[in-house]
């Protein structure tokens, strides 16, 4: 007992706070490198459709997306239109784009290049299967259809 | 006088915690770690307008088609679609042997044997293309048969085949590909758990041994949904 007492008659030592600012950077060059500023301006509302059966894309250098949903200018109108990076565009538009991203890569990446298709779940398929034949005329094959996650029913 | 005898003062690095909290919480906010997940699919290549397709038996065709209204018909019947999954479960397995679906036959590994010796000899005297393709497919099936034991085959002209209209809801669509795709990956489940007591979806592709695992449970369960060419049904 008389040891307690002893140290207790002393006082606590203050907290040292001088590695702080080394863990707070550690965190900072953490979040700094894992940051990926969003790089397309969302001219288009979309809400995902929920699905089980989902995969993750992994490399998302080699995917390109397509934005299909109503404009959130209501100046636009509110039928569906097509964004392609940081515009809206026709579903014409959508051979050259393919093919722009084509030529930016390198050419042995080019069959692995995934299309990501973003769309409002609202939207009526007509549009969505002029895209897909429109892909399918420059062979970009390889679509997802992007999706929440939810739990699979039995 | 006597601020410069002390030239050596440290600077106060008290604040620095503070810039670098300020700059963490930007990072933090601008941070998106989401990835994107989705249904993956793999189109048809262009169709060639020269090319009659073959003909198929109305037996080895899962047949769905979804409307404007979101409406399903599957084989000519109403159905909801929470009874979609069950119902291609049912065409990929045909538990009771029914006329109306397909046939499945049975694979062993003396038929591999025999079929394979049988297309190397053709390869041997004719070298054609079909001949190392017949050659490849026979070696692919006994590499499954050595892994499953023998197993029964979906003919090859088995599929099931997804029609939508242009009115349909971009939501229905991706539950119709959703239930089609849960019923797949069901059926490999619980086949990769009965024979290597894993999930299917737990087998690494990147792995030697199960490389071969996921070969053999997807010649017993193709990922057959097709979708055809576009029409327009109805408004």
């Amino acid at each position: 007992m008389s040891k307690f007492k002893k140290k207790s008659g002393k006082g606590q030592p203050p907290v040292s706070t001088a590695s702080l600012p080394d863990i707070v950077f550690m965190l900072l060059f953490f979040f700094m490198v894992t940051t990926v500023m969003r790089d397309a301006d969302m001219k288009v509302k979309i809400s995902k459709p929920q699905a089980s059966e989902i995969e993750k894309l992994t490399n998302k250098a080699l995917v390109d997306y397509i934005f299909i949903g109503p404009p959130t200018d209501a100046r636009y109108g509110s039928l569906p239109k097509i964004q392609l990076g940081d515009v809206f565009a026709d579903v014409n538009d959508i051979g050259t784009f393919i093919e722009d991203n084509r030529s930016n890569r390198d050419e042995q990446e080019v069959p692995l290049i995934t299309t990501s298709m973003k769309v409002d779940k609202g939207t009526k398929m007509k549009i969505v299967t002029d895209v897909k034949q429109e892909l399918r005329k420059v062979q970009a094959l390889k679509l997802n259809y992007s999706t929440h996650e939810r739990a699979r029913t039995k | 006088m006597s601020r410069r005898s002390r030239e050596n003062e440290e600077i106060n690095a008290g604040s620095m915690a503070d810039i670098a909290f300020l700059l963490l919480i930007f990072f933090l906010v601008t941070t998106t770690m989401d990835q994107d997940t989705g249904i993956l699919r793999l189109l048809p290549p262009p169709l060639d307008v020269t090319v009659t397709p073959p003909p198929v038996k109305e037996k080895n065709v899962y047949e769905v088609l979804v409307n404007a209204n979101d409406q399903l018909l599957v084989e000519d019947n109403f159905m909801d679609i929470a009874d979609l999954k069950n119902g291609a479960i049912e065409f990929f397995t045909n538990p009771s042997n029914s006329d109306n679906l397909p046939e499945r036959r049975k694979v062993t590994k003396a038929i591999c044997q025999e079929n394979l010796a049988n297309a190397k000899s053709v390869l041997a005297a004719t070298g054609s293309f079909e001949a190392k393709q017949s050659v490849k497919k026979w070696e692919d099936k006994l590499s499954a048969v050595e892994l499953l034991g023998d197993y029964m085959e979906l003919p090859g002209s088995a599929i099931v085949s997804l029609q939508n209209d242009n009115g349909t809801s971009y939501d229905m669509y991706i539950q119709v590909q959703n239930e089609l795709q849960s019923a797949i990956n069901q059926l490999r489940d619980e086949l990769s758990l009965e024979k290597f007591g894993v999930r299917y979806g737990e087998l690494d592709g990147l792995k030697d041994g199960d490389k071969a695992k996921i070969k053999a449970i997807r010649a017993v369960f193709p990922q057959r949904i097709s979708e055809a060419e576009p029409k327009n049904t109805g408004n």
